[in-house]
């Protein structure tokens, strides 16, 4: 590697790099080269300093210390248009279209030129661009009714049409299927081949391995580590981004299974598209085990877990909590007998985001006695059950009364974890429960779910993680097309059987 | 060239929250000097007038008062509703239907106990506020039908429901204009302070305040209309029965807005008529979004409008400036205060290139 830099003039140079917010320093000293034709992952947990550094590359944020040169050119940002004027580009995780225009209005958006815009010119362009680079979206095409991959194509057409030569892309996978996955990371080798540099920001080792070529890893600020992805490996990888060997496998522990706590019979239900989203599924969990739902992700997990919720209300089928039938579409029913649930998106369906923590640590139980009595609130009551909540699950939060939108990933999810296990239910339904947290999070939270069952509790673990779905599950059914494929226990499944049955195929 | 760029700020500490409204206020007479100047007035003689007009003498002030008790009544209607994200353009119809039903028992429940009457008089103008905004609420739960158009147009339904009762059942006998008959002595507010109209309506108002505040901080209630206001999604996820909260808040909010009909009718006008109302249901909107829909701003924020509509005689007849200046101060202080708002969350950054 020393000898490519030799070689080659980096695009992007950032020298010594350090951002202080009032009292903490994000980035401190920190030290990224970006070549061309390279993809460079920037590995770390949430915190640690990836948002900011790309934020000041970006112009977000001036520089406190350090220096950026791009092209060998020293450079100072105001602004990301002047980061943008450089060729640089960011592509945030939640995209910025208008959702009811077409991709050629959105491509050509502060790009008109003048106040009557050429439209046959700038499709020409659009097109010879998504030539150049092998694009499949029909320029007339409204936005939304494209799906989230396409969207993102979207954006990334979008640099590319403004001459963007490195794209900054925050958590890309973060929003996509596993296929779409695929066809983003051929989308970036083609960019990287025709002359593009890539900066790619995820904590998702895997991925890492499979489209970077070089990692540069931030902790708590600095940069610890920089490494070729082929001369590293995903368990090293990881414990340069915790600070610590991860838990290579945990401890399931001896499963003694006790009585049914929730069967579900032949539930069928459409999506809001008017598919058949789950279709005669049935399924029984009992007390002491975790049940894993394994599925590519749009095959009816997040149908299924919105009826189990009492959020969705089955067409057809029942739902049994401790064998008692519990009436659909009713979440408050499925509270009061007892079910903790991990909603799969914790900001739209979790939490209160504007509220504060103690207020979202009451959500389901402040109809109850002692959070109230006779419609009105114990505001005492509440006080010393969100701190027993923030101290049970080592909640970092500056107190309960702050807003709970001013915490990050991994604690809004602790947040939800409080909430729903410190009553200790009998029964646990968990939908994507690690979804985009960092690794420290996500083994926090697979340790609460074995917690629970060693404690007695029934878990349901929808996931399309199926690293996640082997690390924890004593079973495994697997969802296709809104149907249980079939079952398998833990030690005999294996990865060809259960990709087999992932994908349709019944072996 | 100069850039500017909005970026979000961090957190500011409660006190700020609690000083902006003030420095709105500041701001807006700062702006509003503009146009006392090109009327050729003398700013500082302005204002004194405005003020001393409004507080300067024992009359005037209870006037105040007076002026601020509708506007405090309409302000918590439309500040209650837009908690709860229940976007209630309606006050000023819920105010009408108040009004209404607050001279149909002052003119015709003549059979009533004389101490029964003002009881009922404000149970049933509350009820016929509330009632009239459940229509859009159920509308808005039901059918998906967007609010701020329903209840925007439903005050031309009833303003036209109440041009025909005036103008048959209950116009008074031998009148040619749209007036009704008079109340009932019983159904009068009574006046509380001696060679003054400070009468029982501006009670109901200050307790309506203190109601309020204790609905949005104590109770059960309070929690899930916020959260409803807040996110939908999740109040329905966390088994709060969203659509019933909706449909409650509609009854407080349009309650709240008919003891304003109410108290126009039972102190102010004795009888019903077309004007009852100069617009107070809306300029409500504003009192509520300058008072940050917090009960205690609403009350701040009414009292505010008031001085200036009862220090504007005043000041018209002192400095020589036209009374139409209320309107404008009155628009100002909306846009800045939405302006400070603004930048309690979010910071200007400029930038030289």
């Amino acid at each position: 590697m020393e000898g490519r830099i030799l070689e080659k003039q980096p695009v992007i140079e950032m020298r010594g790099v350090t951002k202080r917010f009032v009292d903490v320093i994000a980035n401190d000293k920190v030290d990224l080269k970006l070549f061309p034709n390279e993809v460079v992952a920037l590995l770390g947990e949430n915190g640690a300093g990836k948002t900011t550094l790309m934020n000041v590359l970006f112009g977000y944020y001036n520089l406190d210390g350090g220096e950026m040169l791009i092209n060998g050119e020293s450079v100072t940002f105001n602004s990301p248009k002047d980061a943008i004027n450089h060729g640089i580009a960011m592509i945030h995780q939640h995209f910025t279209l208008v959702q009811t225009q077409t991709v050629l209005e959105n491509v050509m958006i502060g790009m008109e030129g003048s106040f009557f815009p050429d439209y046959n010119k700038a499709k020409e362009k659009l097109l010879a661009i998504e030539k150049e680079f092998g694009f499949h979206l029909d320029p007339d095409a409204i936005v939304w009714t494209l799906s989230i991959g396409e969207q993102q194509k979207l954006e990334i057409l979008k640099a590319l049409y403004r001459g963007a030569k490195i794209l900054i892309m925050d958590e890309p996978t973060a929003v996509l299927a596993p296929t779409e996955t695929i066809e983003l990371f051929e989308t970036l080798r083609n960019l990287v081949k025709k002359g593009h540099s890539i900066i790619f920001i995820s904590h998702h080792l895997q991925e890492v391995m499979d489209i970077c070529d070089r990692v540069v890893v931030l902790r708590t600020g600095k940069r610890v580590a920089e490494a070729k992805v082929s001369e590293t490996t995903i368990p090293e990888l990881a414990s340069l981004m915790v600070g610590r060997e991860l838990l290579e496998r945990l401890d399931r522990g001896k499963s003694k299974t006790g009585k049914t706590i929730l069967e579900a019979k032949n539930l069928k239900v459409k999506n809001n598209r008017g598919v058949t989203a789950v279709d005669d599924l049935s399924f029984v969990l009992k007390e002491g085990e975790v049940l894993g739902v394994a599925g590519v992700s749009g095959n009816g997990q997040t149908e299924l877990s919105e009826m189990l919720f009492g959020e969705l209300n089955p067409e057809e089928g029942e739902i049994f909590i401790s064998g008692k039938r519990v009436p659909g579409g009713s979440p408050s029913a499925v509270v009061k007998e007892g079910m903790a649930r991990i909603p799969e998106d914790r900001i739209k369906t979790g939490l209160f985001m504007d509220l504060s923590v103690k207020e979202n640590m009451i959500l389901e139980s402040h109809v109850n006695e002692p959070i109230s009595k006779n419609g009105l609130i114990n505001m005492k009551e509440i006080r010393s059950f969100a701190d027993n909540c923030i101290n049970s699950f080592s909640v970092k939060t500056d107190g309960m009364d702050i807003p709970v939108k001013s915490l990050s990933g991994g604690n809004l999810q602790k947040v939800i974890l409080a909430r729903e296990l410190v009553g200790n239910p009998k029964l646990v339904v968990a939908c994507q429960p690690t979804r985009g947290l960092d690794v420290g999070a996500m083994e926090y939270v697979h340790q609460a779910m074995l917690d629970q069952k060693s404690s007695g509790s029934g878990v349901l673990l929808i996931s399309d993680d199926l690293d996640e779905i082997f690390l924890l599950s004593d079973r495994i059914i697997v969802m296709y097309e809104g149907k249980v494929m079939g079952e398998v226990s833990a030690e005999e499944a294996s990865r060809d059987k259960i990709g087999l049955w992932m994908s349709g195929v019944i072996s | 060239m100069i850039g500017m760029s909005i970026v979000k700020r961090k957190p500011l500490p409660p006190w700020v929250m609690l000083i902006i409204p003030v420095a709105a206020v500041f701001v807006t007479l700062l702006i509003t000097a503009i146009p006392i100047l090109i009327a050729g007035g003398n700013v500082f003689k302005a204002y004194g007038a405005l003020f001393h007009g409004a507080l300067g003498s024992r009359f005037n002030l209870l006037e105040t008062f007076v002026k601020a008790s509708p506007l405090i009544l309409t302000g918590l209607a439309v500040a209650f509703a837009f908690r709860a994200k229940f976007w209630n353009i309606g006050a000023e119809g819920q105010l009408f239907a108040g009004a209404i039903i607050a001279s149909w028992v002052g003119i015709y429940f003549t059979w009533l106990p004389s101490f029964l009457v003002l009881p009922v008089m404000i149970i049933f103008g509350f009820l016929g506020g509330g009632l009239w905004a459940t229509i859009p609420a159920f509308l808005k739960t039901k059918l998906k039908v967007d609010d701020v158009v329903t209840t925007l147009l439903l005050n031309y339904v009833i303003l036209h429901i109440m041009g025909a009762l005036l103008f048959g059942p209950m116009q008074m006998p031998g009148s040619a204009w749209p007036r009704s008959a008079s109340i009932m002595d019983a159904a009068f507010y009574p006046m509380l302070i001696a060679r003054s109209r400070f009468h029982l309506g501006i009670i109901i108002s200050f307790a309506a305040v203190l109601v309020i505040w204790f609905i949005n901080s104590k109770t059960v209630f309070g929690y899930q209309s916020k959260g409803v206001g807040i996110n939908l999604n999740a109040a329905k996820f966390g088994g709060i029965n969203t659509n019933m909260v909706i449909l409650k808040t509609a009854i407080i909010s349009g309650g709240l807005a008919g003891l304003a009909g109410v108290g126009e009718v039972a102190a102010i006008h004795h009888h019903l008529m077309m004007d009852v109302s100069p617009g107070y249901g809306y300029t409500g909107i504003v009192i509520a979004m300058l008072g940050n829909l917090h009960p205690i701003g609403v009350a701040l924020a009414a009292f505010f409008f008031s001085v200036i509509s009862v220090g504007a005689q005043t000041m018209s007849r002192v400095a020589g400036i036209p009374i139409y200046i209320v309107g404008i101060i009155e628009g100002v202080s909306l846009m800045t205060m939405l302006i400070f708002i603004l930048l309690t969350e979010y910071k200007i950054r400029w930038t030289k290139s």
